[in-house]
């Protein structure tokens, strides 16, 4: 207990010092935090994809629709248990800051191929006969305050015009990671317009999202499918959800590359900070020690001092960091575009990393000092000025 | 009496920078058990570096340094820090105390390397403080008080595990006139009354003028031995 009191004393003796230390821990900690939710929530859309579920998009780019008629063709190969459809809406929803996806659908299957949008059948029935309905998010509900029943106005970009919805369901997400900032409208809605105002644009969909029966069979499938439109004028490409979504992301990899790398960066730069209080510490002490190896105090007990104070002042550093990230995290999240990131939450793998990178760094800090404590003799620590 | 030191043609060589810088060469002595020895002689003449070989905290070039007998000079590191825990008692010049804990807790650092309860320890702790006439002031902090205060915790230190040896080191090179003489009356009385044997280093004619015995060193022999 005496060791444990002189290894707290020794962390508080110089306060303002290991106060300097414990803020530059905290504020490395809190940005690493913050880089690391923004590369984890980045990657999850990726780990959210279903593994049984393809998707089949134009073989040049998902930008180019593809006919409706492609539908009942995909059903009919083997393995495809399931198909529905989408199509990108974009439009604005009063302000141009207010982003979440418009996504036009085919309101009979969509939440069939999609079960981790959970629905009540009532309202999903009431979306499905209503041909101006829409069904959104719990997210966007809460975020702008919209309950069923209430009017939802787009202004049109991509399919211009103003577009009146109402809002016939609210759908909450299975899990964690599950998107629940998507707005879903009958493409038929959408379709039927289309084909008076620009009629060239009517019939065609978005991407096929295909519900398999065996996710091991997602290769052959996705062959299947893409070789019935070969020679076709709209070839298709069919990939796993996963591979899809990947897609999106690594669009963005220089990014997250960069921010992963700065967050590890951050982590060198703590241990810089923590050697180097140690270091000083341990110099300024090197009379102590050599009264303690005088006394009968051997290396381990100096291990233990020495390291002990590095890890009181990591681990202090480490847990304020962490305390304070999450409101930090939610103040990131506020300050940002309404549904720029689907969700944004701290990964408990984040947490772990940080703590452990904190023991870490506390380990590797103490090093240096205890090695020239432990080579430093009696006689030289006596005579050592400091 | 019997003697209770015995150093036999120790030899003593530091190395700076590849040149041998001999500072014993070929000391022999003898000190009896219950002795007050103290060591003098000019800046360099060797003095510190005798106290710190018989006490254990450096090792000869060569030659054989046998206490309480055993043969310390032979001992490895570990076996050296734990004789040194057991059969000596330090008094510093700078008194050497850790200015982050008390008096108290100063004086009990030496037993929390022993098996002793927290109990035990503590009435070890409170006879040596008041055997050094700092009863009232065990939890104070070095840095609440006098050099003179400072230096009778370091020697309730120093007598705490009981040892066999006391060493110091210039004990009363950092205090006034008034202080040093307190100083040197504890540590005769240590002597006289609990027959501990002391060697004490010291440049002061007047605070040698208390031991039992004095040897003179320079450059590194022992002169009119």
């Amino acid at each position: 207990m005496k060791i444990l009191k002189l290894i707290f004393a020794n962390a508080l003796r110089h306060k303002l010092r290991t106060f300097l230390t414990v803020l530059g821990i905290a504020i490395a900690v809190i940005a690493f935090g913050v880089l690391r939710t923004v590369v984890t929530v980045w990657d999850s859309s990726v780990d959210a994809a279903a593994a049984n579920r393809l998707i089949t998009r134009q073989a040049v780019s998902f930008i180019f629709p593809l006919p409706y008629a492609y539908k009942e063709k995909i059903l009919n190969v083997d393995g495809v248990k399931n198909v529905s459809f989408a199509n990108w809406f974009g439009g604005v929803y009063k302000d141009k800051n207010n982003f979440f996806a418009r996504l036009c659908v085919d309101a009979e299957t969509i939440f069939d191929v999609m079960q981790e949008f959970l629905i009540t059948p009532e309202e999903l029935a009431n979306f499905k006969k209503e041909r101006n309905a829409c069904v959104i998010g719990q997210d966007i509900a809460t975020q702008y305050n919209i309950k069923v029943g209430d009017q939802m106005v787009l202004e049109g970009d991509i399919f211009p015009g103003r577009w009146e919805f109402v809002v016939r369901g609210i759908y909450k997400p299975k899990n964690k990671n599950t998107d629940d900032t998507q707005m879903l409208f009958h493409w038929t809605y959408v379709d039927e317009r289309m084909k008076v105002e620009s009629p060239t644009r009517a019939g065609n969909v978005g991407w096929y999202i295909v519900l398999i029966n065996d996710a091991n069979k997602a290769a052959e499938i996705s062959e299947g499918i893409d070789a019935i439109f070969k020679n076709s004028s709209a070839e298709t490409k069919t990939e796993t959800e996963k591979a899809f979504t990947q897609g999106f992301v690594s669009a963005s990899g220089a990014i997250i590359t960069a921010m992963n790398f700065m967050s590890f960066v951050i982590i060198g730069i703590i241990m810089l900070v923590l050697a180097n209080t140690m270091i000083m510490a341990a110099r300024e002490r090197t009379r102590e020690y050599a009264v303690l190896k005088t006394l009968g105090f051997s290396a381990f007990h100096l291990v233990g001092l020495i390291l002990g104070e590095s890890l009181v002042i990591a681990l202090i550093g480490g847990g304020v960091g962490i305390t304070l990230t999450y409101p930090i995290v939610a103040g990131f999240e506020q300050a940002m575009p309404k549904g720029f990131f689907p969700f944004f939450f701290i990964e408990p793998i984040t947490t772990i990393i940080a703590m452990s990178a904190a023991i870490l760094i506390g380990i590797l800090a103490s090093i240096f000092p205890i090695q020239r404590a432990l080579k430093t003799n009696i006689v030289d620590g006596f005579r050592f000025v400091g | 009496m019997a003697s209770l030191i015995t150093v036999q043609n120790v030899s003593k060589s530091y190395w700076r920078d590849k040149i041998e810088i001999p500072v014993l060469n070929n000391i022999s002595i003898n000190v009896e058990q219950g002795e007050f020895l103290a060591l003098m002689g000019p800046s360099g003449s060797g003095k510190t570096t005798l106290l710190n070989l018989i006490a254990g905290i450096d090792k000869p070039s060569n030659g054989n340094i046998i206490v309480n007998g055993t043969d310390i000079s032979s001992l490895g590191e570990s076996a050296l820090a734990k004789w040194r825990a057991n059969n000596v008692g330090f008094i510093f010049q700078f008194y050497n105390l850790i200015p982050v804990l008390s008096a108290f807790e100063n004086v009990e650092l030496p037993l929390l390397l022993t098996k002793l309860s927290k109990a035990q320890r503590k009435k070890q702790v409170e006879t040596a403080l008041t055997l050094v006439g700092l009863g009232d002031r065990m939890h104070h902090s070095p840095k609440q008080l006098s050099g003179g205060q400072e230096q009778r915790v370091a020697i309730a230190r120093a007598i705490v595990t009981d040892p066999v040896l006391l060493v110091a080191d210039e004990p009363t090179g950092d205090l006034d006139r008034h202080s040093a003489e307190e100083i040197l009356t504890l540590m005769e009385r240590l002597n006289k009354e609990f027959q501990k044997t002391i060697i004490m280093v010291t440049h002061d004619p007047h605070a040698a003028e208390r031991a039992k015995l004095v040897k003179h060193l320079e450059k590194g022999d022992l002169v009119g031995a």
